[in-house]
């Protein structure tokens, strides 16, 4: 053992016997492909959409409960705070939405090729449809947000 | 460890790395993976038109009374919608929320209450979101 780190690769063999593993790169030590940028953002839209999900219940209960408990909730919504955090919640939601479309895709089989370019390709620069539609879903969910932001301060 | 004088040591070592620790641990297949994957497909095909026409529907009522969501509630079909979109929704979020969980949370313990506090969450806010719409529709 020559770096203290390698304790961290110790695992057991099946059978009960150590064995050195080697470990993957931790997130820092990768340069970022936009598939993996794509990746952590539709777990953590996910997340965040979790808490937005908990924010409906609380509008749908208040509208059942009461007016008082009502008139909360669209005063907190209406509140700087609260448009922001519906801004946050739309353009979470059309990334996730999008990003999962894509994934339906790759479930039906498609996406994962490559399309016809001049050789020579130089390394990191093949044009892998994964890389291709990542782009896109960007570009997508920037134009939907752009417009419900717009529609929803016109229509407010 | 099963030993066979008959075979080469090679047979013994796949013996080995086959399922000795999942024997011990009782581990292995839950049988249960392929219609957790197709719950999954599920719940993201409804939600694409489902997400779309709440997005709408958020914006139609921004600014609204008490009085405009139970109009807007009163008619069947945005009452279906609504509920359609809550069981997907939070039956989705679960599935995620419990991916999430199995990937990053180690310790069997905080695993196991943090799943069941999840599902528990789900299940809870679902029922809210059912009943109040139900109430506010009919």
């Amino acid at each position: 053992m020559k770096d203290i780190r390698d304790t961290l690769m110790l695992a057991r063999r099946s059978d009960g016997t150590l064995v050195a593993r080697p470990l993957s790169p931790h997130l820092q030590n990768y340069r970022w492909p936009v598939s993996m940028a794509l990746s952590i953002a539709h777990r953590a839209t996910g997340i965040g959409l979790s808490v937005g999900a908990l924010l409906v219940t609380w509008w749908l209960a208040a509208a059942a409960v009461s007016d008082s408990a009502f008139a909360m909730v669209q005063g907190f919504l209406g509140s700087g705070f609260g448009v922001f955090l519906l801004m946050g919640w739309a353009a979470a939601l059309l990334l996730h939405l999008f990003l999962g479309i894509r994934h339906l895709a790759w479930d039906a089989g498609w996406g994962f090729g490559t399309l016809a370019q001049q050789e020579p390709v130089r390394p990191g620069h093949e044009n892998r449809i994964y890389r291709i539609t990542g782009w896109g879903v960007i570009g997508v969910t920037v134009i939907a947000t752009l417009i419900v932001w717009i529609i929803g301060f016109v229509v407010w | 460890m099963p030993s066979n004088p008959d075979l080469p040591d090679r047979a013994i070592h796949v013996d080995v790395l086959r399922s000795q620790l999942k024997r011990v641990r009782g581990l292995g297949s839950a049988h249960s993976g392929s219609g957790t994957w197709w719950a999954e497909r599920l719940t993201s095909i409804a939600l694409v038109p489902l997400t779309l026409w709440f997005i709408v529907s958020v914006i139609s009522l921004e600014g609204a009374t008490r009085a405009d969501v139970f109009a807007w509630l009163h008619a069947p079909v945005p009452l279906v919608l609504i509920l359609c979109m809550v069981v997907a929704t939070f039956w989705h979020m679960e599935q995620g929320l419990r991916v999430v969980i199995d990937d990053y949370v180690r310790s069997d313990v905080l695993r196991i209450a943090m799943l069941l506090l999840s599902r528990g969450v789900c299940i809870v806010a679902a029922l809210l979101c059912v009943v109040s719409a139900l109430r506010l529709g009919l």
